[in-house]
């Protein structure tokens, strides 16, 4: 017997996903239409997690801003560090000591792994299986120890400052960095091993939420998300900062090697393939630093002359950028921030239409966000 | 169960003036209730393995503040669970809201009934064994899906969704995956099943080395299994990271611990009809158990099989720290496109082998040669 459509009808779910949910990754909501388990839409819905940095850059100055930019981005809190330093020396026409320019790729580079672990881990984790993230955790917890030795602190280091850095390397410092270094690199072929290439995994990423390279050009996302699409864009390479230019390494792409091009597996892959190129760039530059003075002198009541600056870096999560207008006062007269996580937001809404929910967790892992980027 | 009562009323002559039907009754309460202990304590003490081997595999160290090496956590977490605030959401369907734990916890507690502990533990030796451990654990989807309604939460009702499609997928290569063991006994009664493998001595006389056809439905039933009762990596129904945590979200307390013991009973479930079916049950290898006299073969037979059982608990357990979870299209697909005619096909090879061989299996063929 068949009913007539009307007899049963069906209904779309609305459902809530956030802003207090174990895999969006912080307060993310996310705004799930669905029809059963297939997502007929997906709207993020930012905001939650706002605190105005932009606003507090405006009333505080350059070098308060430091601590600041922390917690913009709160596991690559080194990489906004200098972010910003290297922002405001530009806007200033600051010269730093090679030695310090040195010792910020070092800890950017050491940053980005740490990084990088967080997102292999907690992606995985999102994937049901949770053992890989405490073996990153693991490894990450030797990168906090540098760290430590090096500011005192393990999360939020505010160790850039304007001209140089707070501190010069602590003694052992290098040695200790060749060390974990090598016992790294091996454990990145175990992750691999352990979970990379499991037949459950790759199917789970395989031919979800594919970016074309276009799409990924088109709605600007940055990092690995821009290189998973397979465009080979790296600001360290093709618009080099700092001693960026001196160091030798690979801009690592997506390949579509399980499935199509810029499927989530591939934007997985190119972080896994960018902590063994941290690896390289760190042995590098632990070979090649100089001896010599970490910070110039810049006046205590420090004020730039009227200008504007954007400087743009290359963040774990994409491009940071801070563009600073300065009037001749102490503090800036205007600060924006971009950051890569926000604007991967963009296209959010366009790659999960038609998954399953569970695609959506993958979609959210595989992007790596993380909401204080985006909310700042 | 009549007859346990009829050797009681024998041996104590002084129990013969209450009647008969109580003396029955008193029996069936104490093996119930021992049943229970043994349910509770395992569901206990596997929390605490659960724990202890997720912490050796994770690199941590798991429990070790409460008792010697955290041994008695188990005990904190129950009374943690029994004196929290019992939450019941305002929009709940208060009714089937606290109906549905006891549901989901009577499914996998009655199929404790039919398991084969020993040479003679059994509570009841039904002649429809088989048949009736895939009748109760069916219950358990019922509950699941009433938990899921009841809960009024859109997550909750997605996880209970998810467990009525998945259980109700994988009943059938469940079942089928178990008939090679009941063909080879002719009997549905599981302490059948156990003694048709008794036949030569050692591991040989296992149902898993019966013939290749068995070997493999050995793997098929355990892998769909796994999946029939939300381990993972098919734990969809519960997925913490996309449901938050599926139907037991709204849960709080002691109603949740039965949500808890009930994966702890499914999961001995399995592992005891696996063990019963393919690993030979209670035989001990190279021994003749029934041979001993009661008490010391039924302790022997016992500590054997529920060695075996926990063996494949703790398979289960290592699977559950290794695997990411499958996608709810990828499970539904694995059962009916994969397990369920790979069930059929290996059922179909074993009647065969059965019929050509006149239902020897191939370390009798090779014994029969010498």
């Amino acid at each position: 017997m068949t009913r007539p459509a009307e007899a049963l009808p069906t209904q779309e779910m609305l459902i809530n996903m956030g802003p207090q949910h174990p895999s969006t990754h912080g307060v993310l909501r996310v705004l799930l239409r669905t029809d059963g388990e297939v997502v007929v839409n997906a709207r993020p819905d930012v905001g939650y997690l706002h605190r105005g940095l932009e606003k507090i850059g405006e009333r505080v100055t350059y070098a308060q801003f430091m601590p600041f930019t922390d917690r913009l981005d709160y596991l690559a809190a080194m990489n906004c560090n200098c972010a910003w330093a290297w922002a405001v020396e530009k806007l200033a026409g600051i010269e730093v000591p090679e030695r310090a320019e040195y010792i910020r790729v070092i800890v950017c580079e050491l940053n980005r792994i740490s990084s990088h672990l967080i997102a292999f881990g907690s992606f995985t984790a999102d994937m049901g299986a949770f053992t890989p993230f405490l073996y990153s955790i693991r490894e990450r917890e030797r990168v906090n120890d540098l760290f430590e030795a090096i500011c005192g602190n393990r999360l939020t280091y505010n160790y850039a400052r304007i001209g140089g850095v707070s501190a010069d390397l602590p003694q052992g410092f290098i040695e200790k960095t060749k060390e974990f270094l090598d016992y790294f690199e091996p454990k990145i072929s175990e992750y691999n091993e352990l979970i990379s290439y499991n037949k459950i995994f790759v199917h789970r990423l395989a031919n979800v939420a594919v970016v074309s390279p276009e799409d990924a050009v088109g709605y600007g996302l940055t990092g690995p998300n821009l290189r998973g699409s397979g465009v080979k864009f790296d600001l360290r390479r093709d618009e080099p900062y700092s001693v960026y230019p001196k160091l030798e390494f690979d801009v690592c792409v997506g390949t579509g090697e399980r499935g199509t091009l810029g499927d989530c597996f591939d934007r997985y892959m190119v972080r896994i393939n960018e902590m063994r190129q941290s690896v390289r760039i760190l042995r590098q530059a632990i070979a090649q630093i100089p001896e010599g003075p970490v910070a110039t002198k810049v006046p205590r009541v420090f004020k730039p002359a009227a200008a504007e600056a954007y400087v743009r870096t290359e963040c774990p999560r994409g491009e940071t950028g801070f563009y600073v207008v300065s009037d001749g006062t102490q503090n800036p007269y205007r600060l924006k921030i971009r950051a890569g996580s926000f604007v991967t937001m963009n296209i959010f809404e366009k790659v999960t239409k038609g998954l399953m929910i569970a695609d959506i967790v993958a979609v959210i892992g595989s992007f790596d966000i993380i909401l204080p980027e985006i909310d700042r | 169960m009549e007859s346990l009562a009829r050797s009681l009323v024998s041996a104590a002559p002084a129990i013969a003036g209450v009647p008969f039907w109580a003396v029955t009754l008193l029996v069936m309460v104490a093996t119930a209730a021992v049943l229970l202990v043994f349910a509770l304590t395992f569901g206990g003490l596997g929390s605490y393995v659960l724990r202890k081997v997720a912490g050796d595999i994770q690199v941590r160290i798991g429990p070790n503040r409460v008792g010697p090496y955290g041994l008695l956590q188990f005990l904190a977490d129950g009374a943690k669970l029994i004196l929290k605030e019992d939450i019941i959401p305002a929009k709940a369907d208060r009714f089937l809201f606290v109906l549905a734990p006891y549901l989901v916890f009577i499914g996998s507690f009655a199929a404790f009934v039919v398991v084969p502990f020993g040479v003679g533990l059994i509570a009841s030796d039904l002649n429809i064994g088989v048949y009736y451990v895939m009748a109760v654990t069916s219950l358990v989807v019922v509950g699941i899906l009433m938990a899921g309604w009841a809960s009024n939460n859109k997550w909750a009702l997605l996880g209970g969704m998810r467990a009525a499609a998945q259980i109700i997928s994988y009943e059938i290569p469940v079942g089928m995956a178990i008939m090679p063991a009941v063909l080879i006994a002719g009997s549905l009664s599981l302490q059948d099943i156990v003694r048709s493998q008794g036949g030569l001595q050692g591991i040989f006389g296992w149902n898993l080395f019966h013939n290749p056809f068995t070997f493999f439905s050995f793997f098929l039933y355990f892998t769909a299994a796994q999946a029939e009762t939300n381990q993972t990596p098919f734990d969809l129904p519960e997925a913490e990271s996309e449901l938050v945590s599926g139907y037991n979200v709204e849960y709080s307390g002691i109603r949740y611990a039965f949500f808890f013991l009930a994966e702890f009973g499914d999961m001995f479930i399995v592992a005891a009809l696996a063990t019963a079916c393919f690993l030979g049950g209670w035989h001990v290898p190279f021994f003749r158990a029934d041979a001993l006299p009661p008490l010391w073969g039924n302790l022997l037979s016992l500590g054997v099989f529920l060695i075996k059982a926990f063996g494949l608990v703790l398979v289960m357990m290592w699977v559950r720290w290794t695997l990411p979870r499958l996608r709810v299209d990828q499970l539904m697909r694995m059962s009916w496109k994969y397990l369920v005619p790979l069930t059929f096909v290996n059922l179909l090879g074993v009647s065969l082998w059965l019929l050509i061989f006149k239902g020897k299996g191939i370390p009798q063929l090779i014994a029969s040669v010498f």
